[in-house]
């Protein structure tokens, strides 16, 4: 418990730290706290040079876009963010990535650390072939909570945060397998959030979907945000204009641009972003 | 221009069907042959052995007399000797495939060891002896015991529970461990609640189907020197044994016609208790399985 304390206490300092560092240097200027700081940050696959010279200030309680081509590393940069990419065994990184000011890239960061702090959603929706409460229940459970009376509680937050509460709540114990691609999209936000994550990471989350459940999720999106940092992968460049705050264009393994979001849709400074977000590429 | 008009259509099309005509009256030959071949044998044998089959057989031991031999010590031998192999192989075989899955990083070195438990899994059965005789009835002082038969066998099967461990365990897609990943779940929670829970019944299935294959093994027996008569039950993990596949061997060459009897009722015994374990690890597979 006491130690608990200290991490927070120095995560504050850290936090105080950073935001100071960057007031500067951000022309936006808000008060908002950074989440994610990345600085000079590469990745390598093998040889490929995947991610060159990233630098980025995600701020919390937004939305943060990343939009681009098919394999301009978004995807990648997402990962590394919870550092998902180490299981690729050929990936190699120099730079530094800090969240909450602390470089997440360091060695005496524990993985599973961070992935508490920063949860996931993945493209396609994975729940595991467990009952609808077991799947919201397994975050929560791996972290050591075995009270049935907090588990339920969890799991209900978790569900009406997710927006999918009155549609399961008379079938907890049925396999999650049993819903459509959309409602099991938003058991895995849901389980996402029982983690009571500070970020959230959506790699192309509605890729999968319909529209109908798309829209659900975007909706959830934009719930979200006032509680959590939300960084979304997206190929759908209408769905980065809707939902977002701010957009990042990646474009060959580097950020091109990156602003408010209704600045990049409206008055790009970089032609590369222009092109891409008129439709002339990509 | 079109180049697939009628004319050359019509022109193959009745050759073509005749082709799959023919094709599939060779395959259904060929799994009418295996089905006539196995209904011929099991017709054959229950009928020979089926009027030896009564509560006494169960009950005596060995005999050189046809009408007293029993199957009493091969029975409950070949079940001990199941009881040690079970726990041996599959603890060391399902670890060694979480090792290699999980664990192991891909190098030369561990694409080597896999490559080599494949093959072992082809090592004819007889080598396995000749091994168990020198470790375990030699060198370890085992002696023909229940327990250096039961080590022999386990590793005669384990590389084919560890083949099979490794592929159920691969056949989990990735998607399921990246969500444990991504909540914060260390390896070894990830490994116990989702990989093993989704690979259990191929785990399972395949380890079932290498018991019945050691239950079924002569060879390796053989060669440790296992006694193929015995007048007493095994009382302990270094006592002497024998087993059904070893009693069977011994009835059938005799020269008096009634064993061939008795050998028969031995073998609707054996392939009882083979058709049981089979049905385990296809209700297992068929209970758990789960789709993705």
């Amino acid at each position: 418990m006491v130690e608990l304390k200290n991490k927070m206490t120095n995560n504050e300092n850290h936090i105080n730290k950073s935001s100071s560092q960057f007031a500067g240097e951000t022309n936006n200027a808000t008060d908002k706290n950074s989440v994610f700081l990345t600085k000079n940050f590469n990745l390598w696959y093998g040889d490929h040079h995947a991610l060159k010279d990233i630098n980025l200030d995600i701020k919390e309680n937004e939305v943060t876009a990343i939009i681009g081509p098919s394999g301009c590393g978004k995807s990648t940069y997402i990962k590394a963010l919870n550092r998902m990419v180490e299981l690729v065994p050929i990936v190699k990184t120099n730079g530094e990535i800090n969240y909450r000011g602390r470089n997440i890239l360091d060695s005496s960061y524990e993985v599973e650390e961070l992935r508490t702090r920063v949860g996931m959603v993945f493209q396609k929706p994975n729940p595991f072939p467990k009952s609808i409460y077991d799947n919201i229940a397994y975050g929560p459970r791996i972290h050591g909570i075995k009270n049935k009376k907090i588990l339920d509680e969890i799991v209900e937050k978790s569900l009406r945060g997710a927006a999918i509460w009155d549609e399961v709540k008379d079938r907890l114990n049925q396999n999650a397998y049993g819903l459509s691609g959309g409602q099991q999209q938003r058991i895995c936000i849901a389980r996402c959030l029982a983690i009571e994550p500070d970020v959230i990471l959506m790699d192309e989350p509605t890729s999968a979907l319909d529209p109908i459940s798309t829209l659900k999720v975007e909706e959830l999106v934009q719930e979200l945000k006032d509680n959590y940092s939300i960084i979304i992968v997206t190929h759908n460049m209408q769905q980065a204009a809707r939902i977002s705050d701010k957009t990042a264009f990646f474009l060959n393994g580097e950020v091109v641009e990156f602003d408010n979001t209704d600045k990049i849709f409206s008055t790009p400074r970089d032609q590369r972003t222009e092109d891409y977000i008129s439709g002339r590429f990509g | 221009m079109k180049y697939l008009n009628d004319t050359t259509v019509m022109k193959r099309m009745k050759s073509r069907l005749t082709m799959n005509k023919v094709w599939k009256t060779i395959f259904l030959l060929a799994t009418l042959l295996a089905l006539l071949t196995l209904v011929i044998l099991l017709v054959r044998i229950v009928s020979q052995g089926a009027a030896h089959l009564s509560l006494d057989f169960f009950n005596n031991f060995g005999s050189r007399f046809p009408e007293k031999a029993g199957i009493k010590a091969a029975l409950i031998g070949s079940i001990y000797l199941m009881l040690i192999i079970a726990p041996v192989s599959m603890i060391l075989g399902i670890g060694t495939a979480i090792y290699l899955e999980e664990y192991a990083k891909k190098n030369k070195f561990t694409d080597f060891i896999r490559m080599n438990i494949s093959n072992l899994a082809g090592v004819p059965s007889i080598v396995f002896g000749l091994l168990g005789l020198t470790i375990f009835v030699r060198m370890l002082y085992l002696g023909k015991s229940l327990l250096a038969a039961g080590f022999t066998m386990s590793l005669l099967i384990l590389p084919v529970i560890i083949v099979a461990s490794q592929e159920a365990i691969r056949a989990v897609p990735k998607d399921q461990r990246e969500a444990s990943y991504g909540m914060g779940a260390t390896k070894w929670q990830t490994i116990v609640r989702v990989v093993l829970p989704a690979a259990i019944p191929g785990i399972l299935t395949g380890s079932i189907l290498a018991l019945s294959r050691a239950v079924g093994e002569t060879a390796p027996l053989v060669v440790l020197g296992i006694p193929v008569i015995l007048q007493f039950l095994p009382d302990g993990l270094l006592s002497q044994f024998t087993t059904l596949p070893l009693q069977l061997y011994d009835w059938a060459k005799r020269p008096q016609e009634e064993f061939q009897y008795v050998a028969a009722a031995g073998i609707i015994v054996l392939m009882v208790l083979l058709v049981i374990m089979n049905s385990i690890a296809i209700f297992i597979r068929n209970k758990f399985s789960k789709r993705y």
